[in-house]
């Protein structure tokens, strides 16, 4: 019997995987740019160009078909999703349609819809079988968030028992009384932590849930995470954090302008659920490997006190290279050291100066279970151009969203004017 | 009097001794098809009492070259927030701004947090560097343009 169902299993697999190829585009007539589109990539990865251009986007999923989508940040031709589609087997998008009346960040094909993160709601979109473009009927998931004019941004992720997680980033540095002024003292206890500053937890399914009401916080002291992923492997959410700006400018008799754009560091959390990573009373010094008590707080850059029982991060990253999304790999075209590790798209910094900007680039962390099994690297540069980046206008291209194709592919989107590229392995 | 004499000769001296200097950086770095974008009055802003207040309190978000960061913060070069309406400008810059603008074609949607706090003086000479530097040209604004805002 056990044989019996054996049998069927991989008969219905192959059906699967045939099917897959029928619809996808096989790998082998993908052939990559000759200049790998401008990217470096280590040896035997190489690179082609999606589509060159398609407005600010923000994050990027791709269909089981090989249809792409991608969220903008401003409206272009007034919609704020772009649809991709490519019909003639090259890997370019031929096909490039505009929809969705929302602009905003978070993106996600699940369960027959495209889910949408709005900046203050998420909303999702039914998809239509063979139909590239989704309904235009949406349906509002969740709602009463904050209206935010920095980290508004609202990218969701899901488990497999029917949960929505929703990043709500903190409108505000550290919880200064004053907001990003020398001087004023951060509020203690920091309200901002009751409606965001943390991720918080819905039903994929149930309509207009209310933040406050109906979601549950899941866990707190996260400044901002654009950079989630549920990992499915391990069954657990992560996050990459946007450390607080700022240290010398508010407090240049503690921190001279070098330390001040290194630390503190982004924060790789594992986050389980009633975790508090410590915003804003605290921030991770990565050559201290310690949570340090902010400024704001009475901290002199070294001091603990209540930061000593923060959950610390399973890894720490130069300070303001802005992680802007995070996929854990499941593919089988990259070599097995990929399999289940963290890709992780930096926006690269603005606050950093008068110090270089720095970290226009995608990373791999490799993982054995649940926790990294060795150091970062720089999977693909190159997005920002050649030479010292000194402002961030110069920077051409800045890595924002990361997708994993049905092929295994992997595909990054820009925020500067748009441009994906598609990396492949041969 | 003499010796202010002397001064300003030892200055003008130093002044175009540094801007002398710039010039070959520049001719040594520049590729054929580039062009200097630096305007003569802003290789003397280097020394103009606006630069350090800028560094202090504006660098971090705007940039060294005030172009800003896309998405985020405006550029302050080449745009007519800077470049025009005068008493706007103080005012941005005493009170803070927030909400939907568009600089240059762009859209912006954050926030400038308030610098009520800094003197008049210290308004007038930051908003006077910001706008004769970056390839900005514009008139300096006075410590009596900032106080007549202020006093509102």
């Amino acid at each position: 019997m056990v044989n019996i169902m054996k049998l069927i299993s991989v008969l219905l697999l192959s059906v699967v995987v045939f099917s897959c190829n029928q619809n996808g585009k096989a790998p082998s007539e993908i052939i990559a740019d000759s200049d790998n589109g401008g990217l470096t990539l280590p040896e035997g990865f190489s690179a082609l160009i999606v589509v060159d251009e398609i407005g600010h986007g923000r994050h990027i999923v791709v269909n089981d078909n090989g249809d792409i989508y991608v969220s903008l940040r401003n409206h272009s031709q007034n919609k704020g999703i772009v649809c991709l589609r490519d019909t003639t087997g090259d890997g370019k998008a031929d096909v490039v349609e505009y929809t969705g009346e929302h602009t905003g960040t978070g993106i996600k094909l699940h369960k027959g819809y495209l889910y949408f993160g709005a900046d203050s709601a998420i909303v999702r979109y039914p998809m239509q079988e063979g139909n590239l473009l989704p309904g235009s009927q949406w349906e509002l998931i969740a709602r009463g968030f904050p209206q935010e004019r920095q980290h508004e941004a609202k990218p969701m992720e899901f488990d497999d028992q029917g949960n929505m997680y929703v990043t709500v980033g903190a409108p505000s540095n550290a919880c200064m009384a004053q907001m990003r002024t020398k001087g004023s003292p951060g509020m203690d206890p920091c309200p901002i932590l009751e409606y965001a500053g943390g991720i918080w937890k819905f039903r994929e399914d149930v309509l207009n849930q209310e933040q406050l009401t109906d979601g549950v916080r899941y866990a707190t002291g996260i400044r901002h995470a654009v950079a989630n992923c549920w990992n499915s492997e391990v069954n657990e959410l992560y996050v990459v954090q946007h450390g607080r700006d700022q240290l010398h400018q508010f407090f240049p008799e503690i921190y001279d302008s070098k330390q001040s754009a290194e630390l503190p560091a982004e924060e790789f959390f594992l986050v389980t659920e009633g975790s508090d990573f410590g915003w804003p009373y605290c921030y991770y010094d990565p050559l201290q490997a310690k949570k340090v008590l902010a400024p704001e707080y009475g901290g002199d850059s070294e001091i603990q006190e209540r930061c000593e029982n923060k959950t610390d991060p399973v890894m720490a990253f130069p300070g303001h290279i802005a992680p802007n999304d995070l996929l854990f790999y499941t593919g089988n075209m990259f070599p097995e050291r990929y399999r289940n590790g963290a890709f992780i798209a930096f926006h690269g910094s603005w606050n950093r100066a008068p110090e270089p900007q720095s970290g226009y680039f995608v990373v791999f962390v490799p993982f054995e279970g649940a926790y990294p099994s060795g150091d970062w690297e720089v999977f693909a540069d190159g997005f920002a151009g050649e030479g010292i980046i000194n402002s961030t206008r110069d920077a051409e291209f800045r890595p924002c969203g990361l997708a994993q194709g049905p092929d295994g592919s992997l595909y990054v989107v820009d925020s500067n004017k748009g441009k994906i590229w598609r990396i492949i392995y041969s | 009097m003499k010796f202010n004499v002397i001064l300003s000769t030892l200055l003008i001296i130093l002044l175009s001794a540094c801007g002398g200097q710039e010039k070959n950086e520049d001719e040594q770095q520049q590729s054929p098809n580039q062009t200097q974008t630096d305007s003569p009055k802003s290789a003397t802003m280097a020394n103009h009492p606006g630069k350090k207040v800028y560094d202090a309190v504006c660098l971090a978000c705007h940039m060294a070259d005030g172009s800003g960061v896309p998405g985020m913060f405006p550029p302050l070069a080449q745009t007519d927030w800077v470049l025009e309406d005068k008493e706007r400008l103080i005012h941005i810059t005493l009170e803070g701004l927030s909400g939907k603008i568009v600089v240059n074609g762009e859209e912006y949607n954050s926030i400038m947090p308030p610098n009520s706090h800094l003197s008049d003086k210290q308004i007038a000479d930051v908003l006077t560097y910001i706008r004769q530097s970056f390839g900005n040209d514009a008139s300096e604004i006075t410590i009596e343009e900032v106080q007549k805002v202020r006093n509102r």
